[in-house]
């Protein structure tokens, strides 16, 4: 049935083409033969072809504009025939002698059109009485295209200021009337259509209502072009009849496509100064309505305008805008109890972005927005509503963008209320963004209290969220997060050290609540910061000031202790292990002996009962070897016992290469450079030997496991230890000891059994051309390598 | 072309009258005579005169040549204009008539037409009215003028008061009602001569639809009140409204035409 009725469509709108196209011809031929008569007789015919009931407007339209092109070259006819002598008043007599009402009105307003541009009449007369006369078509499709005719044929004929049809006194009065006529009285039919017909075919009919807005539209458009309309009219007279028509049609769809016609046609300027009387309108509008769009198209459009140029925003300040629209939300929200939450957010969040475009300097009203915000949000619970989530999202991302600093945003206290209603899921979306704002914009974060209220913020990512922890996290996403957390906390600081302290406990607080999974992310941070912290102390140390000082490096590296202790907790043992030896060190240039052995002890504690794994073994060895190496503070009894534990533990790892390296490493505890009171030469040469004593072992090891000795790597590394005591004078490594190590090395590179090992080779290659080099060299070191035959 | 006369007029005018040539004319006397005559359709062959003059224009005698015989009706009253309707003529008459002996007289009519001027009437109210039918419809409609000159606009609007029925248009007829005869042979002959449409769709309650109507196009005449108890014509204006089952509910109104001296 459906497909027939666009068939016959199609039908009826050739027939109607058909008709049109034949009265056009004999139109014409009257048209040339200067028939007057004939000309309005087959014009009226062919406007006749516009009284069809059987055509959607979509169809309807394709006839109107064949019309519309022959009504020009009538118009033009009807120029030359008042030109010949005709009267023009007799013509505009003459063609409303028409029968059928149709075309006597196309025919009227094509007249009307000549007959204004003769100027025998003002202007504003002969549109009166058009716009009048037009009341006859009260079908709302016919009515709609004959008057959007009118509108056109007048549109360059109103007695605007400045035009030539401009009349007396309080012209432009005339054209706003006459416009704004014709506005009321389309918006009526149109409204109206949705009355005509079946009640089945609704949905249809306000498609095709939807296509025919714009010709209600222009009227506004045309009004906005008129010179004439300065901001007084616009406020007294335009604005109020346009929004009270808007307003008593209670049609859903024109009172959406209207306000945003309104709100884009006509100036912002205006829109400020009437802010008032446009916003009034809003609650009035009808509950479906999607006022949210309306309005945020209005705050985008005056953000805008507020962004254009400086000089306008003592006008937004001088009308009070913010707090206009912000009742006008409030007001709109409550006319509609039924608008999802995501409209509310939506309004929200576009008052948010015009205060912050418009009023960057007042904060509070940032802040009332999110409170009103969170007013509407509570008591719903965390919101479900995927895009209303996006929403606020944007919604909380707006002061971020604006002010580029997260301090700011930290001053608003509903800022943080506002994200509890979002997910946990959307709340680390939310937070991340903020660290990569703070990340991006380099901000520093510099007292507790906004640390405080950061972590508020982000708290998504410190802790895991009341008891909705979700087990699919992704473990990348996990680290990212946990990384970015990370990097946050490196951003705090503040010179005054009691306020960096403070600052510290703050993120340990914090941090601490995060669990085992977050802790290996967050803590490393933290004992950095403080290490720093304690450096910067000891920078103030020679200032004479500190009489009372709280803050001591002291007091850090208690927190630090305990804070570490958390780690080895988790269990976390390396990097419990790692930071221990950093905070040792630290306290060491702090003078802290006891301190340093505690951290010492803490690592050796930890190596000795958590750390099992073989290679982690090696790592955490070579770091306590490295780190004790470096330390001065201790007295030689702590010195020699940590020494010894670490020598003991060298010599106890699993793999016989890992021991050997590891021991000969230990030979560096007992020769510092720069002290001569930790020299100790013999045994140095001790744990070399012990060193070559393992290796030999393990070629032993490896001959009698695989058939081979297996490579001379470590010989060659020993040789290379023996090499750097040698030249930093350790008597007891003598050129004897070195002779004979590289004629074991060379002896063993030539025996069968063992494996050719390229790196080898040209490590041990090297380390020769390194004597050779040295002994060229002359002078003292020269000499000393002298002995020594390669 | 006939000649054009209103009442009061001097009717003056020659009479010629040339013989065959070279035949004379024997008679018993000239006359001419203006009559007013009412001629009804429905009872041919019967004229009701109801003006005649007569003037003697020469005594019996014989004409031999071309003769001109110059008369005058003086300030005739002629208070009926010249109609020619569907049933009824009135018509006025120039009747020349020689009079013979033994032969049938010879007689030559002329018509001429009369038409009356009335005076634009001091009292002219409007015509306005609230009809409807209950709960359906009700509307108000208005014409500015309970009197119109032929060449007259009607103006008017009517106004929605009330629409539960589905309008499909909405025109106004002119109507000529033409009633002769009287008593029980009384004949009525009603004409719609204008059909003009005054709204397409259906109006709403409070719409106000407006009218203008030119009565120029339209031949109409004045309105003839009972002309020597023989006739009248009278004229109504009928609005029609037509739903979309082509139902038509209709109020009729009766306006007075008169003729206006047109200035020229």
């Amino acid at each position: 049935m459906i497909a027939d009725g666009v068939e016959d469509e199609e039908k009826w709108l050739s027939a109607g083409i058909a008709g049109l196209q034949q009265n056009a011809f004999y139109m014409h031929r009257a048209l040339d033969s200067n028939n007057l008569r004939d000309a309005l007789k087959y014009s009226a015919q062919m406007l006749s072809e516009l009284r069809t009931s059987r055509l959607s407007p979509h169809k309807y339209y394709e006839l109107y504009m064949r019309a519309f092109d022959e009504l020009r070259k009538l118009e033009m006819f009807f120029k030359e025939e008042t030109r010949r002598g005709c009267s023009i008043i007799d013509l505009y007599e003459l063609v409303q002698h028409a029968g059928n009402i149709l075309p006597r009105l196309y025919l009227l307003c094509t007249v009307g059109s000549v007959y204004i541009k003769s100027k025998e009449a003002p202007a504003k007369d002969v549109l009166k009485d058009l716009v009048e006369m037009c009341r006859g078509i009260q079908h709302p499709v016919r009515g709609l295209f004959l008057r959007s005719y009118l509108a056109q044929v007048s549109r360059d004929k109103l007695p605007d200021i400045g035009s030539e049809y401009e009349g007396d006194a309080d012209t432009v009065v005339d054209a706003v009337e006459f416009v704004l006529q014709n506005f009321t009285e389309m918006n009526k039919l149109w409204v109206r259509m949705q009355h005509q017909g079946p009640a089945r075919e609704k949905e249809k009919r306000e498609k095709e209502r939807s296509e025919l807005r714009d010709l209600v539209g222009k009227n506004l458009h045309v009004l906005s072009q008129i010179e004439g309309i300065d901001l007084d009219m616009y406020k007294d007279t335009v604005l109020p009849r346009v929004l009270e028509q808007v307003v008593n049609c209670k049609d859903e769809l024109a009172q959406y496509y209207l306000m945003d016609c309104i709100i884009q046609v006509f100036p912002d300027e205006y829109h400020l100064q009437t802010l008032d009387v446009l916003l009034g309108a809003f609650p009035q509008l009808q509950p479906t309505v999607d006022i949210k769009t309306v309005l945020s198209r209005l705050m985008e459009r005056l953000s805008n305008y507020a962004a254009s140029s400086a000089d306008v925003l003592p006008e937004f300040l001088q009308v009070e805008a913010f707090s206009k629209l912000n009742n006008a939300i409030g007001k709109v929200i409550e006319a509609q109890p039924d608008m999802p939450i995501l409209g509310v957010i939506t309004l929200y969040s576009s008052l948010l972005t015009f205060t912050l475009h418009v009023h960057p300097d007042r904060l509070d009203y940032a802040d009332q927005v999110l409170g009103a915000c969170v007013r509407k949000l509570s008591g719903k619970g965390k919101l479900e509503d995927n895009k209303a989530t996006k929403q606020i999202v944007a919604l909380l991302s707006a002061p971020l963008e604006k002010y580029n600093d997260i301090v700011t945003a930290l001053k608003l206290s509903n800022y943080p209320r506002v994200m509890e209603y979002l997910d946990s899921e959307t709340n680390k979306v939310m937070a991340t963004v903020i660290i990569q704002s703070i990340m991006k914009n380099k901000t520093r974060i510099s007292t507790a209290d906004r640390v405080e209220a950061l972590f508020e913020l982000i708290k998504g990512l410190i802790k895991d969220l009341d008891g909705t922890f979700d087990d699919e996290v992704d473990e990348d996403d996990f680290k990212e997060e946990q990384n970015s957390v990370a990097r946050l906390i490196q951003m705090f600081y503040n010179d005054d050290t009691e306020e960096m302290f403070k600052i510290i406990c703050t993120v340990r607080k914090h941090i601490l609540a995060g669990g085992p999974k977050r802790l290996p992310f967050t803590v490393p941070p933290l004992v950095f910061s403080s290490l720093k912290l304690v450096r910067q102390l000891q920078g103030q140390e020679e200032n004479p000031f500190g009489e009372e000082e709280s803050t001591t490096p002291k007091k850090i590296f208690q927190l630090l202790n305990q804070t570490l202790e958390t780690l080895s907790n988790i269990p976390a043992p390396e990097l419990a292990l790692q930071l221990y030896l950093q905070c040792a060190e630290a306290a060491n240039d702090c003078d802290l002996e006891p301190v340093a052995y505690e951290f010492f002890t803490q690592a050796y504690i930890l190596y000795e009962e958590e750390i099992s794994d073989s290679r982690a073994q090696v790592t955490a060895i070579h770091l306590i070897i490295g780190t004790l190496q470096r330390m001065h503070v201790f007295g030689v009894e702590n010195r020699d016992t940590l020494t010894h534990k670490a020598t003991g533990y060298s010599a106890k790892l699993l793999k016989k290469p890992d021991q050997c390296r590891a021991v000969y490493a230990c030979s560096h505890l007992f020769w510092v450079d720069d002290q001569d009171n930790m020299k100790d030469g013999e045994r140095v040469l001790l744990c070399l030997k012990r060193a070559l004593r393992i290796a030999n072992a393990a070629q032993q090891m490896s001959n009698a496991a695989r058939g081979s000795t297996g490579s001379v790597t470590l010989f060659v590394e020993i040789l290379n230890k023996y090499l750097y005591f040698f030249e930093k004078g350790n008597p007891q490594v003598t050129v004897a000891a070195i002779q004979s190590l590289i004629e074991l090395i060379t002896t063993e590179m030539q025996s069968d059994s063992s494996t050719p090992d390229p790196a080898a080779d040209a490590l041990f290659a090297s380390t020769l051309r390194y004597i050779e080099f040295q002994k060229q060299k002359g002078g003292a070191v020269g000499e000393k390598y002298e002995p020594i035959k390669v | 072309m006939v000649a054009l006369f209103q009442s009061q007029e001097n009717i003056v005018g020659e009479v010629v009258i040339e013989p065959i040539h070279g035949k004379k004319v024997e008679h018993n006397g000239v006359k001419i005579e203006l009559l007013g005559q009412i001629e009804l359709y429905f009872d041919r062959g019967n004229f009701y005169d109801f003006t005649s003059l007569v003037r003697e224009l020469d005594i019996p005698g014989e004409l031999y040549e071309r003769k001109t015989y110059p008369f005058e009706f003086s300030t005739v009253e002629m208070p009926y204009e010249s109609y020619n309707g569907v049933n009824v003529r009135l018509r006025y008459i120039l009747k020349v008539t020689i009079s013979r002996n033994f032969v049938s007289n010879i007689v030559e009519c002329q018509d001429f037409v009369v038409r009356n001027y009335t005076p634009p009437p001091s009292i002219n109210n409007s015509i306005k009215m609230e009809v409807g039918i209950e709960d359906c419809l009700h509307i108000e409609f208005e014409y500015s003028k309970s009197k119109y000159h032929l060449k007259d606009v009607i103006i008017g609007k009517i106004y929605f008061l009330l629409v539960r029925i589905k309008l499909k248009n909405m025109e106004l007829e002119i109507r000529r009602r033409e009633s002769t005869g009287s008593g029980p042979n009384t004949y009525v002959e009603t004409e719609t001569l204008a059909k003009f449409e005054l709204m397409d769709g259906a109006a709403v309650r409070g719409e106000s639809i407006p009218i203008r109507l030119f009565l120029s196009p339209y031949e109409l005449t004045p309105t003839y009140r009972n002309i020597n108890n023989k006739f009248s014509v009278k004229y109504y204006l009928n609005l029609v409204l037509v739903d979309e089952e082509d139902r038509r509910y209709f109020k009729q109104q009766e306006i007075t035409m008169y003729r206006l001296l047109e200035a020229s």
